[in-house]
């Protein structure tokens, strides 16, 4: 095995030791379903959610949270700590480089996501005969889109972020006006035209419109893809640029 | 002798300001070489630059043949490191981390044996975070060492150990150099740097103040032994003050003090032995390296930012 390897496996090992990120990013999206799904008549298709299925809309919301939490307060919190404990610096003197630490992280942590999403969708197929989702490819595609937007974003926030507490601080900000103007708080057919439409420009919006449409059967806007891929890309190549491997 | 580091005009800066200015030293294969100064001495900053954590401004570095700047990636295969003010994950545990760094070497030292002669072989179950401030540092004394390396730094070694501790950090630094590794130590422990080093760098203020092994540091700072004893019976003061080496000879009361350089102090016990004067209360106060810093910087080592 090598260095990248080992350090994703410890660091599996050291995520499935954190119960707070187990309980946040496995037990509150299950929670969220089931809490919504239980609701009489939220089984069929909503007039306000375009028709949708109330359990159905509550999943995809649940699946934007995971990728949103793990990306916006995830990422900068875990890295915020690492270079602010020396962790990246001391990585800095052996033959593997911090780099490899950061990728092995976000490795882990997306994965973690993706199979966090397959128990969403599961849990609302078994428990409430919600349908998979009708477009697979697509659905995944938005998945993976979306994780690699609120990763990079996150990448960036720890990037810029001068201590640890500020990394998470900026999570945070990041994370919930997203889910506002996204759609999670109230459904985006609730909203004024000028909101939706700048909701559809972050990365958690896009995201939630995509997963919704391909779990529908829709094709995803392109646009929607289009952005979360632009965010992915810009805030990739800013972190790169700015990320500072120890502590001024 | 072979060097196995070599240093020219190592310069670097901060914001215009240099904090290593232009030094200079090399240190031979299996030496204990220390680096002793003030807090903001840029001891620090300098073996950074030596280990590649740091980019140097100026100057020529090569640490066995290879150059940190351009050759970090061969190098670290190759060195030791234990930093100063690092912490690891909370929850990693001890065996974990000696594992793991293990595993990023080519030919790595057996992990189990440095947990044994560390003393952490009882925690290495336990984690990170649950360690006490000392064990923390032994373990990070393993981790330098768990890859085999020719070239150990290590950066205050004894900070947060107990005296008890620091004492059986010295003997098993004193082996790791008996098996055949360079050693460099920064440390602003005097005790620490003249129970260890072969040769000290002292720097102050980003530049060699001096360079030489501890004993050669006392002498170049000049200065005298001073003998005290109190004769039981009387004793011919003069007989003293002609002897080789004596600059003074004074009485107070019942005591003598005898000032002088050299080897004075064997020719003044050879002749009251001659005499046959019986003495009390013999003291040699010899000096210290912690006396040689002041002399030679002119500060005391709690002086500096």
């Amino acid at each position: 095995m090598n260095g990248f390897s080992r350090l994703a496996l410890i660091e599996a090992k050291l995520f499935l030791r954190e119960k707070a990120a187990l309980i946040g990013v496995f037990g509150l999206p299950v929670a969220l379903v089931l809490g919504f799904g239980l609701i009489p008549g939220f089984s069929d298709p909503q007039k306000g959610l375009s028709d949708q299925i109330g359990t159905e809309f509550i999943a995809a919301v649940g699946v934007a949270v995971i990728l949103g939490s793990l990306g916006f307060t995830g990422v900068p919190m875990v890295l915020g700590q690492y270079r602010e404990r020396g962790v990246l610096r001391r990585l800095g003197v052996t033959p593997v480089r911090p780099l490899t630490l950061l990728l092995a992280d976000m490795t882990v942590w997306a994965a973690a996501a993706v199979l966090s999403v397959a128990v969403v969708v599961a849990v609302v197929r078994f428990a409430f005969h919600v349908p998979a989702p009708v477009t697979p490819g697509w659905f995944i595609l938005s998945v993976l889109l979306g994780i690699a937007a609120m990763f990079m974003v996150g990448l960036f926030a720890a990037a810029v972020a001068p201590t640890a507490r500020s990394a998470a601080g900026i999570g945070w900000a990041l994370f919930f006006p997203n889910m506002f103007l996204a759609g999670v708080y109230f459904p985006s057919e609730e909203m004024s035209a000028t909101m939706r439409q700048v909701g559809n420009f972050t990365p958690l919006g896009s995201a939630l419109h995509a997963v919704r449409d391909s779990w529908m059967g829709i094709d995803p806007r392109p646009e929607y893809l289009g952005i979360m891929a632009a965010w992915a890309l810009v805030a990739g190549v800013l972190a790169a640029r700015f990320f500072r491997w120890e502590q001024a | 002798m072979t060097a196995v580091i070599e240093v020219t005009g190592l310069t670097k800066r901060y914001g215009g300001q240099a904090v290593v200015d232009g030094i200079s030293f090399h240190v031979d294969k299996g030496e204990i070489f220390g680096i002793l100064g003030p807090n903001g001495a840029g001891k620090t900053t300098a073996i950074e630059c030596l280990e590649g954590l740091r980019k140097r401004d100026e100057g020529q570095v090569r640490i066995l043949g290879l150059d940190p700047k351009a050759d970090g990636h061969r190098l670290h295969q190759r060195i030791g490191v234990q930093l100063q003010e690092t912490q690891l994950q909370d929850r990693l545990k001890v065996r974990e981390a000696l594992e793991l760094y293990a595993s990023f070497y080519p030919d790595p030292a057996d992990w189990r044996e440095l947990l044994d002669r560390w003393g952490l072989a009882g925690k290495a179950g336990t984690s990170f975070g649950k360690l006490s401030g000392g064990q923390k540092q032994r373990l990070f004394i393993a981790l330098a060492l768990v890859g085999n390396p020719q070239v150990v730094f290590l950066d205050e070694l004894t900070a947060g150990l107990d005296p008890g501790a620091r004492r059986a950090t010295w003997d098993l630094i004193s082996q790791v150099r008996a098996s055949g590794v360079t050693v460099v130590l920064v440390s602003h422990f005097m005790d620490e740097v003249e129970e260890l080093c072969d040769r000290v760098a002292i720097l102050e203020r980003g530049r060699i103040a001096a360079l030489d092994t501890p004993a050669g540091l006392v002498d170049s700072a000049g200065g005298e032994y001073r003998v005290r004893f109190r004769p039981v019976v009387p004793l011919d003061e003069q007989s003293l003050a002609g002897l080789p080496g004596v600059v003074a000879v004074t009485r107070r009361g019942a005591q003598v003090d005898v000032t002088g350089t050299g080897d004075f102090v064997s020719a003044v016990t050879a002749e009251l032995a001659r005499g046959q004067v019986l003495v009390a209360d013999l003291r040699i106060e010899g000096r210290s390296l912690d006396s040689a810093y002041v002399a030679l910087t002119g500060q005391t080592m709690e002086a500096g930012t």
